[in-house]
């Protein structure tokens, strides 16, 4: 029988929660790394039992983890984050520019193909790659050597790679987000880059249909549909049905097009999830309810889905890394919140169930299928 | 001596003993250190400057040489093992 592992990146340390297939009855496991910042951990899609975790903090800068158990055991990889020659300056919030300096990894992205591959999306914005298992990483700096990157800057969280999408059908294609740059493509396995933003409109900018400056949340895509992107952007929910060359805005009926994650269905290429959030200042659901919302036709066209979550006096947040689904014939959707719970549907959203509720602040969220 | 989390990173129990070729200084020492326990490299220095970084504090003697240039000498008696060099945390929230 199938197995579900979740994988559940917290403030202050990993927690690994496993049931069967029918996912009414959980197993939690943690902490792992207990008092570290653990921004994300993921499988390899090519081993399961290889997991990869970012584990940081402001005393001890930043670990690599890799487990070849499936997360009961860890070993140290390596953690040396260099950018690739002189690595030059950013805007700053001032508008002054500033030295890029590494700051953490946001994101783990195992190769579709190779246990020993990952990427590795970093603050301050770049993409590494390590092709042996995390002992050593170099940086595809043709992304941060793109003319624009100059003109980057910081959003609140720093200025973070926070999102790697890998192509399944064109193994040289890799699409990335950045905050507050908005999202680039290589076509060529990561030498060259460019910014895939045609479209998206964000008043908070001088020029709002700026080529680069865009704070993309969060990019998410069906595997069988690799030309059909969505995005969650700070404001406005984004869709691209031609590999991000260009872009329309599919919120409507929303009660808030703000918000963090965005996930697609296992198995419905046009069944998408996002969680509104008020605004960017108050981070919380409006009207003090929990409401995942999908669409089922690709965005427009919303439906909220309330059962089993809170419905009065909750403020919770959720982070653009802590949703996710699982493979199950009934699709499972999960996602964790700055309150501590994980939540799962095993009915594509249908109704909800916590996991567990009184986690650190959940950063991350991720699925394993297991056979 | 060293912080808790890196106890716990390094899998040391106690104190970590080691051995330092030429004068003891904050380098050497660190060196070695992360010589025979590589998961530290990064924790305790920045990788790129090689600087302490701000939450880590180095005492000895009961003296803050945190300051102290990296190839100063430490004081005899941590070159002779008769103190432990400090390596803390820095006490604040979060």
């Amino acid at each position: 029988m199938s197995r579900v592992r979740v994988l559940v990146g917290t403030r202050k340390g990993a927690f690994v929660l496993t049931s069967d297939g029918k996912r009414e009855q959980w197993e939690v496991s943690g902490p792992q790394f207990a008092g570290w910042e653990i921004y994300h951990l993921k499988g390899s899609p090519a081993d399961p039992d290889r997991l990869y975790a970012s584990q940081s903090s402001s005393w001890f800068g930043q670990v690599i983890q890799r487990s070849d158990d499936g997360g009961k055991t860890w070993e140290s990889a390596g953690n040396e984050f260099a950018y690739d020659g002189v690595p030059g300056t950013h805007q700053w919030y001032d508008g002054t520019q500033h030295p890029w300096a590494f700051a953490r990894v946001w994101h783990l992205e195992p190769s579709l193909t190779d246990p020993d591959t990952v990427y590795a999306g970093v603050e301050d914005a770049a993409i590494f790659r390590t092709v042996d298992a995390g002992r050593t990483w170099q940086e595809l700096s043709g992304l941060r050597r793109h003319t624009s990157g100059p003109s980057w800057q910081p959003g609140a969280g720093g200025m973070c790679l926070h999102t790697i999408l890998l192509d399944p059908t064109r193994p040289d294609r890799i699409f990335v987000a950045i905050s507050a740059a908005g999202a680039f493509r290589t076509d060529d396995g990561g030498n060259t880059w460019r910014p895939i933003n045609r479209g998206l409109h964000s008043d908070g900018m001088p020029d709002p249909d700026a080529e680069v400056g865009h704070c993309v949340h969060r990019l998410a895509m069906h595997p069988s549909r690799p030309g059909v992107l969505f995005m969650q952007k700070h404001w406005d929910v984004m869709r691209s049905d031609d590999a991000g060359e260009s872009w329309r805005e599919v919120s409507d009926n929303l009660p808030s097009d703000f918000g963090f994650p965005i996930d697609v269905h296992a198995h419905e290429p046009e069944t998408i999830y996002v969680v509104p959030i008020k605004s960017d200042s108050e981070h919380f659901p409006p009207d003090g309810k929990l409401r995942v919302y999908r669409s089922r036709t690709g965005g427009c066209e919303w439906e909220a889905l309330t059962r089993g979550l809170p419905q009065s006096d909750c403020y919770v947040n959720v982070l653009r890394d802590a949703m996710a689904v699982d493979s199950l014939d009934s699709c499972g959707v999960y996602f964790g919140t700055t309150g501590g719970q994980v939540y799962a549907s095993a009915d594509a959203g249908d109704s909800w169930a916590p996991i567990v509720r009184d986690l650190p602040a959940v950063l991350s969220v991720e699925v394993q299928t297991l056979a | 001596m060293l912080p808790a989390h890196l106890r716990t990173l390094a899998r040391i129990d106690g104190e970590a003993e080691v051995e330092v070729e030429g004068p003891a200084t904050q380098r050497s020492v660190l060196d070695a250190l992360e010589a025979r326990y590589p998961m530290l490299r990064g924790t305790i220095r920045d990788y790129a400057t090689q600087s302490r970084r701000p939450f880590v504090r180095f005492f000895a003697c009961e003296e803050d040489l945190s300051h102290e240039a990296p190839d100063a000498r430490l004081p005899d008696a941590i070159a002779t093992g008769a103190e432990p060099f400090m390596i803390v945390g820095a006490i604040a929230g979060g």
